[in-house]
């Protein structure tokens, strides 16, 4: 029973199959992207296998500590940086093998033309308990 | 009247209502409202029965529930007639037959049994697993269809059923709910009701690994390894009963995993010290589990136990045999180097150990060992 979180990025990741930026979709082609990923979300729930799920805005602030007393130091966004998370799901699956066959489905959303997306999506284990017995 | 005495009670109430003749989901749906509605009025207004007082108040949930279906369908079949009296004898064995069916996925027949047998609510088996209370009763209901048209009164494989509470007990503890103690709990009901060396084998495992809890983890919450752990804290009370179960099992000559397994645990439990371990004997059990299962995580603990017996060249010989494709070897490969001599070497496998770790205690762990070495 591993959780999974399935990373979705809006840079950083290679480049989809269906390499059209999202900027030249068309509204009923956007709108069957959204109602598919509704519905996979809606189908792992009736599966009992959802845990969460979230869409993160683009752009965001950097912040560290900048010594005792002092405010935070806040900079950012840096357009440089690689690696741009757009949002996750959490999954909690019988194995590795099923959240492989999730991630490739969730992947497979339509997209320009109502042609499969393929996405590279990111599949990170999530850490667990210790077992109990482990000699 | 505590929260137990209640659990307890749950899965003779439910075979009571399926002996009646009430089908399997219905009735497990019936007795969870039962229980939930005892475990909030029972505090004020204890009843003096448990059991027959969830019986009466699950059959007429139950009746609710067949009577608006018929509505619903336009009906006009007869409901079934109203229980008499509650009978003395307990169908709960069934149950763990039935909740552990071989059709389900190993998470499906888990919380199916935490909350048709151990009588926890939906809610307290989603808060155990960190997953929402609505993805939990799905995976219920799922799994209560799945097992719709199985017949109760045959026992099915009892090697799944063990299966199915050995993973609730080696998920260890994660919320309000303690699944070790559940674990016990309904192994040991499990064995009150059914004679076999590996239900007694099992209980005695668990027993030998509870026995240890107190010792596992450092007041800071760090995970202390068993040849480090203070032994003076651990369960004495647990470990006798423990071994005397696993004596009572191995007597009947029907040697499988979960007695090997309690076998090895017993032999550390006996030790005053990691030094002073059997360490012979327990390369011989190990040899006994790689013969019954094949298992490489068997294999594995194998090689740190050569190193003990026969010295850490040996026990990186046996390890060179394993996967190292497997979640903690390079761990076991750090700790034979070490012993070896070779600290640079262990120091760099104990940081890959690291990376490698599934679950952030053995990772804290494992970090330590490589910085302790690199200093």
């Amino acid at each position: 029973m591993p959780k999974y979180l399935m990373l979705k990025h809006y840079r950083g990741a290679p480049a989809p199959t269906n390499n059209v930026s999202g900027d030249d979709w068309t509204p009923q082609e956007w709108r069957d992207h959204i109602q598919f990923m509704r519905d996979f979300a809606e189908r792992l729930q009736d599966t009992g296998e959802f845990v969460s799920a979230d869409a993160l805005a683009p752009e965001g602030t950097w912040v560290r500590f900048d010594g005792e007393g002092k405010p935070p130091v806040t900079d950012g966004p840096f357009a440089e940086t690689k690696d741009l998370i757009a949002g996750w799901m959490i999954i909690d699956v019988a194995d590795y093998d099923r959240a492989l066959e999730l991630a490739g489905e969730l992947s497979s959303a339509p997209a320009a033309g109502g042609k499969p997306l393929g996405e590279w999506l990111e599949l990170r284990p999530v850490m667990s308990e210790p077992p109990v017995i482990t000699e | 009247m505590t929260d137990a005495d209640l659990r307890a009670a749950v899965p003779q109430v439910l075979g009571a209502l399926v002996r009646r003749g009430a089908e399997f989901a219905a009735a497990e749906d019936a007795v969870q409202d039962a229980l939930v509605e005892g475990l909030r009025t029972w505090a004020a207004d204890p009843p003096r029965d448990v059991r027959a007082w969830l019986v009466t108040v699950a059959w007429r949930r139950y009746l609710d529930a067949v009577r608006s279906d018929v509505a619903r369908q336009r009906r006009e079949e007869a409901p079934p007639e109203e229980p008499v009296e509650v009978s003395g004898r307990d169908d709960s064995l069934q149950l763990y037959f039935l909740c552990a069916h071989p059709s389900l996925t190993p998470s499906s027949a888990v919380a199916l049994t935490l909350r048709a047998v151990g009588g926890l609510t939906t809610r307290q088996i989603a808060e155990a697993y960190l997953v929402p209370e609505a993805t939990m009763a799905q995976r219920i209901s799922r799994a209560k269809r799945m097992v719709s048209g199985v017949r109760l009164d045959a026992p099915g494989d009892v090697g799944t059923v063990l299966r199915t509470l050995y993973l609730v007990f080696n998920e260890g503890y994660s919320g309000d709910v303690d699944l070790v103690a559940e674990a016990v709990r309904l192994t040991r009901q499990l064995h009150r009701g059914f004679d076999h060396p590996e239900v007694a084998g099992l209980l005695a495992l668990m027993l030998l690994h509870a026995a240890r809890r107190p010792a596992r983890f450092s007041a800071d919450g760090a995970l202390v390894p068993l040849a480090v752990q203070d032994r003076s804290l651990w369960d004495t009370r647990l470990v006798a009963e423990g071994v005397s179960l696993l004596q009572t099992a191995l007597a009947q000559d029907r040697l499988g995993e979960y007695q090997a397994q309690a076998a090895i645990a017993a032999l550390h439990c006996d030790a005053a010290s990691a030094a002073e371990t059997d360490w012979v004997q327990v390369v011989e059990w190990y040899d006994e589990l790689v013969a019954l299962t094949g298992s490489p995580v068997a294999r594995l603990n194998r090689a740190v136990a050569v190193g003990e017996a026969d010295g850490p060249r040996a026990g990186l010989a046996a390890l060179a045999l394993v996967d190292p494709g497997l979640p903690r070897w390079a761990a076991v490969a750090a700790h034979l180097h070490e012993e070896d001599g070779d600290l640079a070497r262990a120091a760099q496998l104990y940081a890959e150990a690291a990376r490698a770790a599934t679950n952030t205690a053995e990772r804290d762990h494992l970090q330590r060992q490589a910085a302790r070495l690199q200093r």
